[in-house]
């Protein structure tokens, strides 16, 4: 076991825990917002970032990614915390104000407006569709695409994926509502804000048929 | 090209091949690096030849295209090696063009006469320099990495070897042990020349220690801050420099494959990069079995693709993997997990080039100049408002006074200089009252600038701070890869608001987001772009923030720079009209009769500037 520090408090560790796992395992609050237990940290939003007492002074890591280390002196809620906290909170009011759950995250660290303006869009680029879509599907059928303000996610080229089996994890990961799943139109259904249609299929459970459907309503 | 077995080999190798220079030849070395090209040294090149022909020479006189000496704003050079019996050693012919050619041959080689309009002249003692050892800009450096710019064909493994080369890495396999040559890295207290200064010994030793059979070295040559071009120069003028020191590290190591990561916007350090690993395979100096040693290693090139983040180490590796160039969190180091997942030690061009130096000329000779903190030479590229732009390698520890105003001869036409941008986009500026601060990494980094790889940028009294700022938040936000939030976002809104400043909608309050912002995105980016980023932004708002202010609440632009806060006016008494202005003028803004001042209309007017530099009578006032 490896023993620590964190806000003024002994705790033992087993070897292998991030500070985020060993935080939660004993009830202290860390925001997350790209964390995800089915996914591998990704350290984008920084929103979990606590402050590490180094030899060269303190900084700011990412619990989700920052391994539990020997000795460690960790602050969950320091100014400096706080403060970089706020400021990420305020960007992504200024990106996604109207998104309730961006709101509401906002609010849970005492942010209620933004200074900032910047493009509005659902998608906050916390990439965790493009991650359950390659680590859970296995598949990769959208990526992370351009770099700085013009990122985006978007399946190759921005054209339909064939890679795409209609699965939806994307949908069910994304924490905005930014990928949404149209159901039903015409023959097709569209999945997801990109352009991959597909073809209704007859169900193998209970004989239930599209097209028959479709031409019973005709 | 033999294939060298043995040490011995490679000695006699190199005596054959000085005693093949005759040193009755003359020989004209031509700077051939990318700025003297782009200057017309290939045509240069065409017309010596030509030339040689003419006279009946061709053969009788070497023709030596080397890398860049640093002297660029003299280019291209022309450098006349005379034979051994003659008064003179080498004659410095500098802004040489092709119709130079002729007279160089005729008048120089064969007449023995010197051509005084090629010459260069100081302007401090307003004299002519003949000979090259003479040049100021050459003797207040201290040449050791770039000692053999401009000496040696960079394509020739033979000229390498005629200086020694390689005989450090016959000592490193032959003479130490793999312990004993990180001992002695570590005892020359060698930094890491990227810009972090992290200790070479010890992150060698860091590598060497990890268990695994698998080990890889990288050397970053993704040199790309803009007005930086060390790097760039030392990959073109000596390729093998780096390779022999590759080399030497992964003995120390125990790596068997390296990679040079190298922009693909350097098309001839790519070329001569890759001539000289050929020739190296050729010669067995790559490859199995090196000089007989039982030690095996290979170099690969890999080519960047235009991304300034592929310079951070984690997000070189990812590149290098065939993935996205997106950095990762720290730990796990490199050393412990890196390409592959295999341990990697990653240095820059600088500090592979200075291995071969210190194993060849031992730890103590290269400690010996420098700070007690920051041993050996700094390698400056100085561009901007500055007389010699180029390249420099001066002593740690020196002075930004003595590099800025002696080596660098100071600030053209007569100006006042203000501050120095060091460190690139991820540095700072350092302003006139500290200019006797000295140039080692930890003084810098107290100033808030950073050594960073060495690319330097002096500003005058024309330069506007706050455009400066937006200049490199601008490169920054574009080049950020955007993965995490803070450097994607923050960099933009500060990009949004420092532009807003410099088109005069600045509103109060800007100042203090600006600051907050910047606070934030240096503490809680992920990687060194983003955790840099903002310290153009800090640095001038430390040390020009009047500047902001005067921006902001004046709506004025102390510098006349920034287009939304400036007017131009004709000065009814200075102006001739002699309509050059008016002519000119891409909006038609500016009437006038003939002999009658000018005047501009500002409704019209969009600052471009073209009317300023045009008048001869400084008849354009900005307010």
């Amino acid at each position: 076991m490896i023993t620590l520090s964190i806000d003024g408090k002994k705790i033992q560790a087993p070897p292998g825990r991030t500070l985020l796992e060993l935080a939660r395992e004993h009830a202290i609050w860390i925001p997350t917002l790209c964390y995800h237990e089915a996914l591998k940290p990704y350290s984008g939003c920084r929103l979990c970032v606590v402050e590490l007492a180094t030899p060269r002074g303190s900084r700011l890591v990412a619990a989700c990614t920052y391994p539990c280390e020997p000795g460690a002196v960790v602050r969950t809620d320091s100014e400096m915390v706080r403060q970089s906290r706020q400021v990420a909170a305020e960007l992504l009011l200024a990106r996604a104000g109207h998104v309730p759950f961006i709101q509401e995250l906002a609010a849970s660290l005492g942010v209620h407006n933004t200074p900032y303006t910047l493009p509005s869009d659902d998608c906050i680029l916390c990439a965790r569709c493009v991650r359950a879509c390659r680590e859970i599907v296995g598949v990769g059928a959208i990526s992370m695409a351009e770099r700085g303000p013009g990122r985006e996610v978007v399946p190759p080229f921005h054209i339909s994926s064939a890679d795409c089996i209609e699965c939806t994890t994307c949908v069910l990961a994304c924490p905005t509502g930014a990928i949404t799943l149209q159901n039903i139109i015409d023959r097709d259904r569209t999945l997801h804000t990109w352009p991959s249609q597909y073809a209704r299929r007859a169900c193998r459970l209970c004989d239930y048929h599209a097209d028959s459907l479709l031409q019973n309503e005709g | 090209m033999n294939r060298l077995t043995t040490p011995q080999e490679l000695e006699s190798w190199r005596k054959a091949i000085r005693k093949s220079v005759d040193p009755d030849q003359p020989r004209l070395r031509v700077c051939d690096g990318t700025g003297c090209r782009a200057l017309g040294s290939q045509q240069l090149l065409l017309a010596l030849h030509q030339s040689l022909d003419e006279a009946g020479l061709a053969g009788k006189v070497g023709v030596v295209a080397t890398g860049c000496p640093g002297f660029c704003e003299q280019g291209p050079l022309v450098t006349v090696d005379l034979p051994q019996s003659a008064p003179r050693a080498s004659i410095a012919y500098q802004r040489v063009s092709a119709g130079n050619a002729r007279a160089i041959i005729n008048e120089t080689l064969r007449a023995n006469r010197l051509i005084e309009e090629l010459l260069y002249v100081d302007p401090v003692r307003d004299q002519l320099i003949v000979e090259e050892a003479d040049l100021p800009f050459y003797n207040l450096q201290t040449r050791r990495v770039m000692a053999l710019n401009g000496k040696i064909d960079p394509r020739r493994i033979e000229d390498y070897i005629a200086h020694d080369g390689y005989l450090a890495l016959s000592y490193a396999l032959f003479e130490m042990e793999p312990e004993s040559i990180i001992e002695e890295v570590s005892f020359s207290q060698l930094r890491g020349r990227g810009g972090a200064g992290f200790p070479t010994g010890q992150k060698w030793k860091l590598c060497r220690q990890q268990p695994d059979d698998v080990k890889y070295i990288i050397c970053n040559a993704d040199e790309g801050d803009p007005g930086a071009f060390m790097d760039r120069s030392i990959l073109e003028a000596n390729p093998h420099s780096i390779i022999e020191g590759m080399l030497i590290g992964a003995r120390a190591i125990g790596a068997t494959t390296g990679f040079i990561y190298v922009r693909s916007e350097y098309p001839l350090a790519v070329e001569n990069l890759g001539i000289a690993l050929d020739q190296a395979r050729q010669c067995g100096l790559l490859g199995q079995d090196i000089l007989g040693a039982g030690f095996d290693f290979d170099i690969q090139l890999r080519l960047g693709a235009g991304a300034f983040v592929c310079g951070e180490e984690t997000a070189l590796m990812a590149s290098i993997e065939g993935r996205p160039g997106e950095p990762r969190p720290r730990p796990p180091y490199p050393a412990q997990s890196g390409l592959w997942g295999k341990p990697t030690n990653i240095n820059n061009v600088k500090s592979w080039a200075s291995i071969p130096l210190i194993i060849a000329n031992g730890a103590e000779w290269f400690a010996a100049v420098g700070t007690p903190e920051s041993r050996g030479t700094a390698i400056f590229s100085m561009v901007g408002k500055i007389n010699n732009t180029g390249l420099v390698e001066v002593p740690m520890g020196i002075s930004l006074r003595e590099l800025i105003f002696e080596v660098g001869g100071g600030v053209p036409g007569g100006k006042t200089f203000k501050a120095v941008q060091i460190g690139g986009p991820s540095g700072g500026c350092i302003p006139a009252q500290h200019l006797d601060t000295l140039v080692d990494y930890d003084s810098l980094t107290r100033l808030g600038a950073i050594m960073g790889s060495g690319g330097l940028v002096v500003t005058d009294e024309d330069t506007c701070m706050v455009d400066l700022a937006r200049y490199f938040m601008n490169f920054v936000q574009q080049e950020s890869c955007g993965q995490c939030l803070p450097c994607r976002w923050g960099t933009q809104v500060m990009l949004n608001t420092l532009t807003r400043i410099c088109g005069g909608g600045g509103q109060p309050g800007d100042i203090e987001t600006l600051h907050r912002l910047a606070s934030a995105v240096k503490a809680a980016s992920l990687c060194g772009l983003g955790q840099t980023a903002p310290n153009p932004v800090l640095s001038t708002l430390r040390h020009f923030r009047a500047e902001y202010e005067a921006h902001v609440y004046e709506k004025h632009c102390p510098a006349g720079v920034c287009r939304g806060l400036i007017s131009y006016e004709i000065d009814l008494e200075v102006c001739t009209g002699c309509m050059v202005c008016a002519r000119s003028c891409p909006t038609e803004a500016i009437t006038g009769e003939k002999q009658q001042p000018h005047v501009i209309n500002l409704e019209l007017c969009t600052r471009c500037g073209l009317c300023i530099q045009l008048c001869k009578f400084n008849g354009v006032m900005v307010h």
